[in-house]
């Protein structure tokens, strides 16, 4: 497996495999036909599907979530794309109301094998509506699944996963991340939704990072390796479910447990997965378990602000080593 | 009268069946048989059959909270209606549900709904699926005139009108949004004017006349179905009980002159002389149709009583679809 492609490219991959395999997969969006999508996520699949299959539609996120919740409830699997995350909340009814539970209140009789795609997370000085990470939002609807990638063969395989998913999906593309590259096979695979990935073994502390920070958390997690520091990253790549075993089991060998995000820290997701660990590994800490997360602001403008604002290498650090600092049992 | 005997007698026998559910869910309200909220349709029945009177067994609509008439005009049935308002596991939503949430795949009502406006948008991707499809099926959105302030009716009709979809929407004008005199919220005197604003046709009907709704929905559903686009149908009718339940609240927002003289203008009553005026039903015949289907509603309230709550286990089943996963 030598081949290498960027995030963004591994994403369209999946899409355009399934829709070659699937003639019941279409997509729908903002700018997403002719132009390919603001970041380039749909290029070329409208000159391949033409426009039945790859719909451009209005500026109508409501809509947009409309059309892909009523076509999945009649059979189709639809991939609707949210340009960016900060945008699910002008369809928050649609989404929450709607199709998280439309299942649910008509008794299991429908069936939502919708795909909503949207890019997320700060970095391009975007301000404070085109940067944010809301995934604690969507994780706490019951109905819903979240899928938050950090490399191109886990994009491909998650995104695979979700357009066969038979439950309304959020896939979050991270848009710092897209020309990431990495290796990525050429045929389809699927990542199963719900199974986290150790991506560096450790003995001394757990790191659970998603999106960039999982990337983040495994640099800085090498750099402490050479001062004899053995850190353990998980990224757990669905955040909904979560895969709370995969994250326990870890700090039940290291005793200890960091959490990394980018969203703000208050009521972020990096809270559930604390609380999770105290519940089921009480006994085996040796230390609280440390959150690193955006401090309780909307996201800045400035690039003066905003490298402040989201974690960073060395805040990371620091709070690694203060979850090393208290003495083990 | 231009339609067929047969068409005046499936018309009626809709909103007889709408006009006796209502009201026995009304009563059982009223002695506290059923939970939570209920909003009822009396006096709308023109409506509901009217357009599903028009529609296919396969075309599908969406709903409103006031959706209880939509379903049984669509070929719901009593007893699995009446199980869901008691909250009984055998309820079309095994009880999950309950009259705001109550629906039907298998008859094509893809749901009443608690948040105005929202199911104009499902019904745009019902119509999209149907024209992806090639099936000729058309779905038809209920909503209210509050509705149509909402930004999902207009996000729904304009995406409808620009991506060609055979979907009809249909207005239900009773002059109030929950207890607030309709203008008092718009400056238009007729919604269909908004239809201008989507450039797609729009027509008002008398809501209180179930053939001027079958032919209106008739025409719109027949454009759908060639291809054609979304049409926006304005019905002007009324409710004969308030917004929600049977009682009378004591809020003076409507005079009781006014609901008197709706009433005078009764779907069904008016209805019914005129097809006995036109020779081809007969007050018999009328009379076995309310007989039976007092007859129905009774079973069907006695098949809910009977019928077993859901068990605990229930609360957190069907939440997801579960799939297996071949690796």
């Amino acid at each position: 497996m030598t081949r290498k492609l960027a995030y963004v490219q591994a994403f369209n991959e999946a899409v355009r495999q399934e829709m070659q395999a699937d003639p019941d997969v279409f997509c729908a969006g903002e700018d997403i036909g002719a132009f390919g999508g603001v970041f380039g996520t749909y290029a070329g699949l409208q000159s391949e599907f033409g426009e039945q299959r790859v719909v451009d539609t209005p500026i109508s996120e409501q809509a947009i979530i409309g059309l892909g919740l009523g076509a999945a409830v009649n059979g189709l699997r639809p991939i609707v794309d949210i340009m960016f995350m900060d945008f699910i909340a002008v369809a928050f009814d649609q989404i929450i109301n709607q199709a998280a539970k439309i299942k649910y209140m008509f008794g299991g009789a429908a069936t939502v094998p919708l795909t909503i795609t949207t890019g997320g997370g700060g970095g391009l000085s975007a301000a404070a509506q085109h940067s944010q990470s809301l995934e604690a939002l969507l994780c706490h609807i019951p109905g819903l699944k979240v899928v938050h990638p950090s490399t191109p063969y886990d994009m491909k395989g998650l995104m695979t996963a979700c357009i066969r998913e038979d439950n309304p999906t959020i896939m979050v593309k991270h848009k710092r991340l897209l020309g990431m590259k990495g290796e990525v096979p050429e045929e389809q695979y699927e990542i199963p939704l719900g199974t986290a990935k150790v991506t560096r073994e450790g003995s001394d502390v757990t790191v659970v990072a998603w999106g960039r920070m999982a990337n983040e958390a495994l640099d800085v997690a090498e750099r402490l390796a050479a001062d004899g520091i053995e850190v353990e990253v998980i990224d757990p790549r669905t955040l909904q479910p979560l895969d709370v075993e995969t994250i326990v089991e870890s700090v039940r060998k290291t005793n200890r447990a960091v959490i990394v995000h980018e969203a703000v820290r208050f009521g972020g997701l990096g809270a559930e997965v604390a609380a999770q660990i105290q519940e089921h590994a009480f006994d085996h800490l040796d230390a609280p378990v440390g959150r690193v997360a955006a401090p309780f602001s909307p996201v800045p403008f400035s690039p003066a602000l905003e490298q402040h604002y989201l974690p960073s290498a060395e805040r990371i650090t620091d709070g690694i080593r203060q979850a090393l600092a208290r003495p083990g049992l | 009268m231009n339609i067929s005997t047969e068409v005046q007698l499936d018309l009626h026998l809709r909103m007889v069946r709408i006009r006796l559910f209502e009201e026995a869910a009304g009563k059982l309200a009223e002695s506290n048989r059923l939970p939570g909220f209920l909003h009822l349709y009396v006096g709308q029945e023109a409506v509901a059959a009217g357009v599903c009177g028009a529609l296919t067994d396969d075309d599908q609509i969406t709903s409103t909270h006031r959706g209880h008439g939509h379903l049984v005009a669509k070929g719901g049935e009593f007893d699995r209606m009446m199980a869901e308002l008691m909250g009984k596991s055998t309820g079309y939503c095994k009880g999950k549900g309950g009259s705001m949430h109550i629906s039907s795949l298998e008859v094509g009502m893809l749901g009443a709904n608690g948040i105005v406006g929202a199911g104009s948008p499902i019904a745009v991707g019902a119509g999209f699926a149907n024209k992806y499809r090639g099936q000729g099926r058309v779905s038809a959105a209920f909503f209210g005139d509050g509705a149509t302030n909402i930004g999902a009716f207009h996000e729904a009709v304009n995406m409808a009108a620009a991506l060609q979809l055979p979907t009809v929407f249909v207005c239900e004008n009773n002059e109030y949004g929950e207890f607030t005199r309709r203008d008092q919220t718009m400056k238009v005197d007729d919604i269909v004017d908004r239809a201008a604003g989507y450039g797609i046709p729009g027509v008002i009907v008398d809501g209180m006349d179930v053939v001027a709704v079958h032919q209106a929905a008739s025409e719109a559903v027949e454009r759908a179905r060639r291809g054609e686009g979304p049409s926006l149908i304005e019905a002007k009718t009324y409710r004969f009980y308030n917004h929600h339940g049977v009682q009378n609240l004591g809020l003076k927002y409507r005079t009781d002159d006014e609901v008197a003289t709706w009433k005078e203008r009764d779907p069904i009553f008016t209805f019914e002389e005129r097809i006995v005026d036109a020779g081809g039903v007969t007050r018999e015949q009328i009379e076995q149709v309310w007989a039976d289907q007092r007859a129905a509603i009774d079973a069907a309230i006695e098949f809910a009583e009977e019928s077993p709550l859901p068990h605990a286990d229930q609360v957190t089943e069907d939440v997801y679809t579960l799939r297996e996963v071949v690796s």
